[in-house]
């Protein structure tokens, strides 16, 4: 293609990522960056249903000024990132300096939100991806194995987790697995303990997140490898046949091979997906055990004083986050490439 | 019966029809709030009004849209429901305009009680009335033979009389749902300690006391008879416990405690014995553990006056005096309305405002030490540290916000 007939073909794309990729992720760095003006407070009469009584109040003509000067806010540069509600390098330094022993630490270190929020999105995301691959791949083959009536039923169905919204998804769940659920009182009887709850625990409730998170993406990896076995080479499969090599060898050295980009292509799009979990973790409930940096974005947000600033500075490290756990992936397929020309 | 039936109705449709031609307006309207019956009244009756549009969004997820509605110039909303911890995020951002020209123009009949009233400037026009109080079982206390409790210490022990009867497992409901719900059972608890939020005069939190640490541990001694998935209960789902007979004692809303048992498959045993008193004091205290609350009305500031008269003459139209003949909207709350007689649901707000209960604090910082609350105290509530280290966790998260909000230097 001619530069200029792929300049004229990417503009309209190269307008659209800029306005709603390259813009929002602008703004959101610069509102890091700043925070509200410092509020200048008056003590006011407040009178209402219950009485009068004295209140502090926010001096809006005092306020205005500020804001009608420096409409941004005071500039603070990092201090939000270093604060206790992000990187809280200054907490971490104290619980190295008093800590007793190493595990010690870590419990000092779960008590920051940030750092408990990454414990439970890294063990999420590196215990889902691996899972629904596998388990994607498991289904895969076999749907690819049912006769040609059936095949159409059992995908539609195999979809389903995918096609459900996953709020909803994750509510249906969250009252199967309540302790008067089907699922809960299921449990408490094989367990024997009738005082059991998946909800009381901090365990069970990220094993129940992780088995959601399975349940809910492995449709994407079948559909994906699905698709991929529809062009594997009948006759490598049946050269291997002839070799003598059993099921399980044929999977192993014709199948997996023939899927591998297609496994790095679900291992990227899910390591990105899982690092921002979030609906499971409002529709289970979970907070109380659970958290993730998106999760804490929403809360920053979702509270009667909203906090803009700290929810970008939050938003920001997401998208670091997310590129940190891409660069392997990344660099593996960029040297592939390079390889290849 | 067919007759009384007929001639409220008939009666009703007389009141409707005249409130429908008194209520003229030029300008367009549209209300923000939550969506609770006694709200959806408001807001269906202010619709009534003829000459111009009015939009209603009644909403539970109201907070997050109310203010970014009402910063545009033009205002998306013309008004917004709001309660005393909600107006001051509306204040903090000078969204809502003072009424005091439209309350003389227009306000004749209202309530001096009813004017919210800052700095000596009306903000904001109250109809109802909240408090938590408890909320219980009589046939269950009368099978155990106990008074209904006035402390949180005779609760606890009538909660253990019930267990060891073994007529419930879990008697005691509450909602414990970490975030805003578990802070807002801390606070009432933390005001019955005779605890203080904030150090006199200042922004600096003031919660890792004594009270704290006493309100911590009363509030986990409560949990020990509570569904183990407290953390997960909030208003709704402890309803639901309570509903399925499963409950005798809880601390529940006066808004949600008219329509407890009116729900369809409630067991008879539930609606006969359902019954309400005032809110509990804890720890030998008069102050009850609880907090008052007003639901009240406002208009936005980034309005045209034709814009704000007409939404004020349809709020008012929403609240006129007349609604209080209506049976079913009398019992949706506890009404600061003109010529309201309180219903027997009403029973545990009345005791509540006698009884010197503290509103829940209109302070700029308020929402984000609760916000903090929320967030922190799970853990103490699951036994993973002690009250002291969750209550340091909460002032330094608080801490950290509020530097960041512009509070606290």
């Amino acid at each position: 293609m001619k530069h200029r007939t792929f300049f004229w073909f990417f503009l309209p794309t190269g307008l659209a990522m800029l306005l709603f990729i390259a813009a929002p992720i602008v703004s959101v760095v610069t509102q890091s960056l700043f925070a509200p003006h410092e509020a200048v407070l008056v003590t006011v009469e407040s009178c209402g249903p219950f009485g009068c009584r004295e209140e502090t109040s926010i001096d809006q003509d005092a306020t205005r000024e500020l804001r009608e000067e420096r409409p941004l806010g005071r500039f603070v540069g990092l201090d939000i990132y270093l604060d206790r509600g992000h990187l809280a390098f200054g907490e971490v330094a104290e619980a190295w300096q008093n800590r007793t022993s190493l595990s010690d630490f870590f419990k000092r270190l779960g008590n920051l939100p940030f750092y408990r929020a990454m414990a439970f999105t890294l063990t999420y995301t590196f215990t889902v991806t691996p899972l629904l691959i596998a388990l994607g791949l498991m289904i895969a083959l076999a749907v690819n194995r049912l006769q040609a009536g059936l095949k159409g039923f059992v995908i539609f169905f195999s979809l389903l987790p995918m096609i459900v919204t996953p709020l909803v998804g994750s509510l249906i769940l969250f009252w199967m697995i309540d302790s008067r659920g089907v699922l809960g009182s299921l449990i408490q009887w094989a367990a024997n303990d009738p005082n059991l709850s998946l909800k009381a625990s901090t365990g069970l409730t990220w094993v129940m997140l992780i088995v959601y998170g399975v349940w809910h993406s492995a449709p994407f990896a079948f559909v994906v490898f699905y698709a991929g076995l529809q062009t594997l080479p009948q006759d490598q499969l049946e050269a291997a046949q002839i070799d003598g090599a059993t099921r399980w060898q044929q999977v192993r050295f014709v199948i997996i091979p023939h899927l591998m980009p297609l496994v790095t292509f679900v291992a990227l799009i899910q390591l990105m997906d899982n690092f921002r979990v979030f609906e499971p973790i409002v529709g289970f409930n979970a907070s109380a055990h659970a958290t993730s940096l998106s999760w804490i974005i929403f809360n920053d947000l979702s509270g009667e004083t909203r906090q803009l600033s700290a929810a970008s500075a939050t938003s920001v490290m997401t998208i670091l986050g997310v590129a940190i756990l891409l660069s392997p992936v990344l660099v593996r397929t960029w040297r592939d490439f390079r390889s290849k020309h | 019966m067919f007759l009384k039936k007929f001639t409220t109705a008939s009666a009703f449709a007389v009141l409707a029809a005249t409130g429908a031609q008194a209520c003229e307006i030029t300008a367009r309207v549209s209300i923000v709030g939550n969506e609770f019956p006694a709200i959806q009244t408001v807001g269906a009756e202010a619709a009534k009004c003829t000459g111009a549009e009015v939009k209603t969004n009644l909403t539970a997820d109201h907070q997050k849209i109310n203010l970014p509605g009402m910063q545009g110039n033009p205002a998306e909303y013309t008004s917004a429901i709001i309660a005393n911890s909600s107006i001051v995020a509306l204040m903090n951002e000078d969204v809502i305009r003072p009424l005091d020209d439209l309350v003389a123009k227009h306000g004749q009949g209202l309530n001096k009680t009813q004017l919210i009233t800052i700095d000596g400037k009306i903000m904001a026009v109250a109809f109802m009335a909240n408090a938590q109080h408890l909320v219980y079982r009589a046939d269950v206390l009368e099978q155990i033979g106990v008074e209904p409790p006035k402390t949180y210490e005779e609760l606890l022990e009538a909660a253990k009389m019930i267990r060891e009867k073994g007529i419930m497992e879990n008697p005691v409901g509450g909602a414990y749902a970490a975030g805003w719900n578990l802070a807002q059972e801390f606070n009432n608890m933390f005001l019955g300690m005779g605890g203080e939020f904030f150090k006199a005069g200042t922004a600096e939190p003031n919660v890792n006391s004594e009270a704290g640490v006493n309100a911590l541990n009363m509030m986990k001694a409560l949990s020990e008879y509570m569904n183990p998935d407290f953390l997960t209960h909030d208003s709704n789902a402890t309803n639901a416990e309570f509903r399925a007979g499963n409950v005798a004692l809880m601390n529940m809303w006066g808004s949600r405690a008219a329509t407890l048992v009116t729900a369809d498959g409630v067991p008879q045993e539930v609606v006969d014995g359902f019954a309400i008193a005032g809110p509990m004091t804890v720890n030998g205290g008069t102050t009850p553990a609880s907090t008052l609350w007003w639901d009240g009305w406002t208009v936005a500031k980034n309005i045209s006056d034709e814009e704000a008269e007409s939404t004020f003459i349809a709020m008012m139209n929403g609240i006129r005096p007349e609604l209080m003949q209506d049976e079913e909207i009398r019992t949706q709350a506890v009404w600061l309305i003109p010529g309201y007689e309180p219903t027997p649901a009403a029973v545990g707000v009345f005791e509540a405002a006698n009884a010197g209960t503290i509103p829940y604090p209109m302070l700029p910082y308020m929402g984000l030490l609760h916000t903090a609350l929320g967030n922190e105290l799970a853990d103490f509530m699951q036994g993973k540290e002690s009250a002291e280290q969750a209550l340091a966790d909460v002032e330094a998260a608080y801490t950290a916000a509020a530097k960041e909000a512009g509070f606290l230097q």
